[in-house]
């Protein structure tokens, strides 16, 4: 078994991140999961979330806002919509995200006043945002403004 | 005398042309190798998304439930034509020949009997349109604002067509740009972004095929769709974005060499008829001198 697998990190805008890492955490819209080399084929859609990547010189983390991932047995690609390093992560970028997550959530929930479905959807991105930025310590209230 | 300050004039006119040209040949090419560089970066992520929605579509765009943007409404009669131009002029045919390519397509679905509307994005082409084609624009994305184009402005215009599309304003939506082969040629290019249209890579769809899905194929195919049309866009802005200061920079080049010539030609000009007047009136010196 291999120990490592090519890892790929792509926005539209540009690639991110690309090389050999161990093993990889993915926050997949069904619930995490760590893919390790050697896994299923899957792809997966993600939520809001932490990408932790490992690899044999430490991790990195990136804040991801959506988009999927395409899983082999040697690779994991990951197709972000909005992908930023956490050391990138400012309390500015995330005001942004939180706006834009706001105005999804109330733009669908006057789309679809008595659906519960896609508003539900957008009541968890929101919430999945507000846990991303508990997680790395940025203050989701703000952004209400 | 009075014509050879008329040709002063002209030649210190067209210089000052020629420098300007010449100054926005430069800046198209430094602007081009930005935009290069932009398309560049984002066609890893085009191709991915391409490669996996062409196996997700092969397996699920059968069936009866495949979402309304893949299959279609099952009617082409209301035509969308999303016709993305620039800004600014002084670009050569770029605009004219993505205008000209919108046109035929329009003429020909109107002779066919169909609806047309259209959507513009960016000023030229909308004033190229406006005279033909006018009673059928349906709005317009101003793109003049946008200094670096970002996968954000995609997402706006594709919001806004699939607002109209989920309020049954159309049935087929067609994007028009110009895609970057080099400095000299741009193919003005139609795509069919819905029902969605994915050029798969061979081979590709059958490795596809094996995946597990999670959640199910029909609920990623249901959230990739609509990030399919912004994708789309978002490419063909920025083919849109090379081409246009490709076309830019060639025509400038262009310019800068006509202006070279006629300032050739007209120092020639200017030089005969100055070395004229000297002949001229040494003759009347020489003659009035003969005549004592």
């Amino acid at each position: 078994m291999a120990d490592t697998m090519q890892f790929d990190l792509v926005s539209p805008e540009r690639q991110l991140a690309s090389g050999q890492v161990l093993s990889i955490e993915v926050p997949g819209s069904d619930g995490d999961m760590t893919v390790m080399p050697d896994h299923a084929a899957t792809i997966t859609t993600l939520r809001p979330g932490i990408l932790r990547v490992a690899g044999s010189d430490g991790t990195s983390e990136y804040v991801v806002t959506g988009g999927f991932a395409e899983i082999s047995p040697t690779g994991v690609t990951v197709l972000a919509e909005r992908a930023v390093a956490r050391g990138d992560m400012t309390q500015e970028t995330f005001d942004d995200m939180m706006k834009e997550a706001h105005s999804t959530y109330s733009t669908i929930r006057e789309t679809f006043k008595n659906e519960p479905g896609p508003v539900d959807d957008a009541a968890k991105l929101l919430a999945d945002m507000v846990a991303v930025g508990t997680h790395i310590g940025l203050d989701s209230k703000q952004a209400n403004l | 005398m009075a014509n050879l300050k008329v040709l002063k004039n002209r030649i210190a006119s067209v210089k000052s042309t020629r420098k300007i040209t010449k100054a926005m040949q430069m800046v198209a090419a430094a602007k081009l190798r930005r935009a290069q560089e932009a398309a560049e970066a984002s066609r890893p992520y085009t191709e991915r998304f391409n490669a996996v929605m062409a196996g997700l579509a092969a397996s699920v765009g059968g069936s009866d439930t495949a979402p309304k943007l893949l299959s279609g409404t099952g009617s082409d009669k209301v035509q969308l034509l999303v016709v993305m131009t620039s800004e600014r002029g002084l670009c050569g045919g770029f605009n004219t020949n993505i205008v000209k390519l919108a046109k035929a397509k329009a003429r020909d679905l109107l002779a066919e009997g169909k609806e047309l509307k259209i959507l513009t994005v960016g000023k030229k082409g909308r004033d190229q349109l406006k005279r033909d084609f006018g009673k059928h624009f349906i709005g317009h994305v101003d793109m003049s604002e946008v200094k670096r184009l970002g996968y954000a402005d995609a997402q706006g215009i594709a919001k806004d067509i699939l607002g109209r599309f989920d309020n049954g304003e159309f049935d087929v939506a067609t994007i028009f740009y110009a895609k970057f082969v080099n400095v000299v040629s741009q193919t003005p290019t139609a795509h069919q972004i819905i029902p969605a249209t994915f050029d798969a890579e061979d081979g590709e769809t059958d490795t596809t095929a094996l995946f597990d899905y999670e959640p199910s194929e029909e609920a990623i195919l249901a959230d990739l769709l609509p990030r399919g049309v912004a994708t789309a866009i978002f490419s063909g802005l920025l083919e849109n974005a090379a081409s246009e200061q490709g076309a830019r920079m060639s025509a400038m080049d262009n310019a800068t060499r006509n202006a070279g010539d006629m300032i050739e030609s007209l120092t020639i000009q200017y030089n005969r008829s100055r070395q004229a007047v000297i002949t001229n009136e040494l003759i009347e010196i020489i003659s009035g001198a003969e005549a004592l």
